[in-house]
């Protein structure tokens, strides 16, 4: 018995109706993968959290960590949340050059807290605190690493967005990708809110 | 086959082949030697007929490059089947190695091959077999249950299946190129560590299930997604299916638990390739933190695989009772209690930890109370029986056998929860019979089910009906002939993973359990001969869209459906509502609409191709192969989203042709 026949009344479905257009599905898709990523770093925290007082004879955060050093890395990254959000009030105002101005603002920002980060992680392992001196020092690379290879992964993506933008200007598709970027964007942002406050700052006060 | 004298620290490390030597080729091994040529010939024979029948071209547009949720439905069960088989055979082998290994006997099998069977088939049937399994019924179902095209990011599901297969292909790479991981299907450090598992199986084990582990996270994302956004009007969340919303809180759990697999492989990825000691017995680590993150993901993992399995139950037993199903919002509210329970269990797995009296009671009892919910379904798949016109149809044999059969298993678990008695039972066989009573009972049976029910919706055909039964009846019997036993030996001490043991009393439950699974592979062959003879059969075998006079929008569509599902978007009113537009007459509208459809695309397969050859290349120490293929997923990865043309209507007139064939058939 097929439906096709099963003819009689004609369905209560209005035969004329548009084609139903759903909205797009991408912001509610990608947040749902940020709260999946935010898990990650859930379980990387708790790691550091269990595990960061493991020194093993060896250096302590008060030995390592200077303050005014993650404090200009901090001032760095969370500038840089606000350029983009400029770059995206420009986008909403449909001002293509102005856009990409400041996301170049944004990537030089976001390739300085990179900068700085790597120049940590290669001071410490020189002085003999790399990831394998300790429990604590594996949990500390560990979370602090993921993030910085977080916003590595948004600066590689930062580029791309930035050419397809000058191939594409401001259509609808980029319009939805300038979207998903400035909530990675954000996010990671937020992560290191965390990083600054939970690794560093509580543990050198 | 690892040789126990390479230790591949002291070993040669080649910058071209980092570690990999002739040694790794297990050419002196019989066992495998025979298993790769029958491997080899098998696929030398599928080559040549599919060149001689020129399907290659076919098989790349319609089925490789697909991004139609059907189609890769269909391919995720093909992956299950044929992984199973695989899991099925280190079944045997290890059943076989028991029954005979008693009383000083040394069996068939050294203890480092078995100890690589038993590895490899508890990763392989809940990684490459469960996973994959409900994957794909999700993946079928979901979308026209909720009256949809397709899923809200078609390319993605493409990805994601074939970033599941890569993950196969890895663990079967490792039969014949090196060795598989020692250590159990969760590969608890320190073993699983780099000084007592130094060779590549363990980052076999860490690579293929990271690779599978994308794609099974990106196919939660997309499956939730769907749910919340690509509903036809009018359904509200409680209009949807049942089978619907347990899919929709299985994704949740991927989404929530899968991440911390991937973050927990990854630190011991670390520990194996950096040197930091997270799970090191030494410098601060601690090796009980592994055990603690993996069960965190493990424990929602087994809901991951029922919750769209009790879906499936549910589906069945309304259909076959011609019934609405019995206490529709109870048993969602119940879904959705064990989803949240899921995550407050896990320390059950292991009690003997030494937590103390008091963390221990406290999982205790968050354990038993999971059995309130898991009976509330249990009373209304009955209910919903009770008074019904009961058909038994092989579906619906599957789901009584399994009603049964998982209360057991239910009961024997309630009974593991109990921490002094897990103190007991902890790591015997009685618990290894509790979780095969609960995943065959439940997950297989299921499967088994799912497939016969939704098989006529595929392909316009229905599966046969003696070779069905056949199949059950074997299966059921060979389940209760292989694992009760089990539960004695577990009583009575066995260990599990042993290879050898020397009370001669145990021999006989072992041989008992041989032949259940010698039960167990003939119900396997009828099932497999009877797809073949109902492929064989298909004219006879025909059907419509709707063979089993069913009430949700699934059965709306054509069988097989057309690429977009339904011609004409449903205009949703209330639960079952496939029901409502069979008493009303309803039929589909000739005025037909240009549909919006999204274009196949080959970036997934390229995209796990290049995943699979990282994956390889990490294990083997080639630096430069890895990161060469690193950069080919990149640049494959930007260049998909480089490409702009996503999509295609299908004119209303190519809509009109496919409908008025569809309605001759």
């Amino acid at each position: 018995m097929s439906v096709t026949q099963t003819t009689s009344l004609g369905g209560a479905h209005s035969p004329a109706h548009e084609e139903h257009h759903h909205e797009s599905p991408t912001p509610i898709g990608f947040w749902i993968y940020l709260m999946s990523d935010c898990i990650i770093f859930g379980t990387l925290f708790a790691t550091y959290a269990v595990l960061g007082y493991s020194y093993a004879g060896g250096p302590s955060p008060k030995d390592l960590f200077e303050p005014g050093f993650v404090l200009i890395e901090t001032a760095l990254l969370l500038i840089s949340s606000v350029t983009f959000g400029v770059a995206m009030l420009r986008a909403s105002a449909g001002q293509l050059g102005s856009t990409v101005n400041w996301l170049i603002v944004t990537g030089l920002f976001g390739a300085g807290f990179i900068a700085m980060e790597i120049y940590e992680f290669n001071h410490l392992i020189h002085i003999g605190a790399g990831p394998d001196r300790s429990a604590f020092l594996s949990a500390f690379f560990a979370l602090v690493g993921t993030h910085g290879l977080h916003v590595t992964f948004g600066l590689v993506w930062l580029i791309t967005l930035t050419v397809q933008l000058k191939i594409h200007g401001l259509n609808e598709a980029n319009m939805r990708r300038m979207g998903t970027l400035s909530m990675f964007w954000h996010f990671l942002d937020l992560i290191w809110i965390g990083v600054f406050s939970f690794v560093y700052l509580v543990r050198i006060i | 086959m690892a040789n126990d004298a390479i230790n591949p620290y002291l070993g040669p490390v080649s910058p071209i082949f980092g570690r990999l030597t002739w040694d790794w080729i297990p050419y002196h091994e019989p066992i495998l030697i025979g298993t790769f040529a029958g491997v080899a010939l098998g696929g030398l024979v599928v080559l040549a007929l599919m060149t001689k029948f020129r399907l290659w071209g076919p098989l790349w547009r319609d089925w490789v490059t697909t991004v139609d949720h059907k189609k890769i439905g269909i391919m995720y069960m093909v992956l299950g089947f044929i992984m199973f088989v695989r899991g099925f055979a280190d079944a045997i082998m290890m059943r076989a190695q028991q029954a005979l290994a008693a009383g000083g006997a040394e069996g068939y099998l050294p203890p480092h091959h078995f100890d690589q069977v038993f590895t490899a088939h508890g990763v392989i049937m809940i990684f490459f077999v469960a996973m994959a399994f409900i994957t794909g019924i999700m993946n079928f179902v979901m979308p026209t249950q909720i009256g949809a095209r397709d899923v809200a990011f078609p390319f993605l599901n493409n990805f994601s299946f074939w970033m599941t297969v890569a993950g196969a292909l890895l663990v079967n790479i490792s039969l014949f190129i090196g060795e598989f991981a020692r250590v159990g299907w969760l590969a608890f450090p320190p073993l699983s560590g780099k000084d007592f598992s130094p060779g590549p199986g363990v980052d076999y084990y860490i690579w293929a299930l990271q690779i599978a582990g994308v794609g099974t996270t990106l196919s939660g994302i997309n499956m939730i997604t769907t749910i919340f956004k690509m509903r036809a009007p009018g359904m509200k969340l409680f209009d949807m299916p049942v089978f619907t919303w347990t899919t929709l809180c299985a994704n949740f759990l991927i989404v929530a638990a899968f991440p911390v697999l991937t973050a927990t492989l990854a630190l011991l990825t670390l520990d194996r390739y950096v040197g930091t000691h997270f799970f090191t017995n030494d410098l601060g680590g601690n090796p009980m933190m592994y055990i603690n993150l993996i069960w965190i993901w493990g424990h929602p993992e087994v809901y991951i695989l029922i919750l769209p399995i009790f879906g499936v139950f549910a589906e069945i037993a309304q259909t076959f009772s011609g019934k609405p199903l019995f206490g529709y919002k109870t048993m969602v509210w119940a879904t959705i209690s064990i989803m949240i329970l899921s995550f407050l269990v896990w320390l059950h797995h292991f009690f003997t930890m030494g937590s103390g009296a008091n963390v221990n009671t406290f999982f205790g009892i968050a354990t038993m109370i999971i059995a309130v919910p898991t009976g509330v379904k249990v009373f209304n798949w009955l209910f919903t029986m009770y008074k019904g016109h009961v058909r038994f149809e092989v579906p619906m044999m599957w789901t009584i056998a399994f009603i049964i059969t998982f209360t057991i298993g239910g009961m024997s678990g309630v009974m593991l929860a109990i921490p002094p008695v897990d103190f007991q039972l902890h790591n015997t066989l009685f618990l290894v019979a509790h979780f095969h009573n609960v995943a065959i009972g439940g997950v297989v049976f299921g499967v088994y089910a799912a497939v016969a029910f939704w098989w006529p919706k595929a392909f316009g055909f229905k599966l046969d009906d003696r070779w069905g039964h056949r199949s059950f009846w074997l299966w059921v019997i060979g389940f209760y002939l292989a694992f009760m036993p089990l539960y004695a030996l577990g009583l009575m001490g066995a260990t599990r993973r042993v290879n050898a043991y020397l009370d001669i009393g145990w021999q006989i439950y072992f041989v008992v359990a041989a032949v259940g699974v010698v039960f167990i592979l003939a119900g396997i062959l009828c099932g497999f001969y009877g797809m073949f003879y109902s492929v064989m059969h298909r004219k006879e075998l025909a059907c419509g869209p709707d063979p089993w006079n069913a009430r949700t929008l699934d059965w709306a569509t054509s069988s097989p459906p057309a690429p977009y599902n339904f011609p004409q978007t449903i205009h949703v009113r209330g639960l079952d509502e496939f029901w409502r537009m069979k008493k009303e007459g309803f039929k589909w509208s000739t005025h037909y609409q240009p549909i919006h459809m999204p274009h196949y695309t080959a970036a997934g397969v390229l995209l796990a191709a290049a995943s699979l050859v990282f994956g390889f290349a990490m294990v083997w120490w080639m630096w430069w192969l890895a990161a060469l293929s690193f950069v080919a997923i990149l640049v494959i990865a930007i260049g998909h989203t480089f490409n702009y043309n996503r999509d295609y209507y299908i004119p209303a007139e190519e809509v009109a042709e496919i409908e008025a064939k569809g309605a001759a058939a």
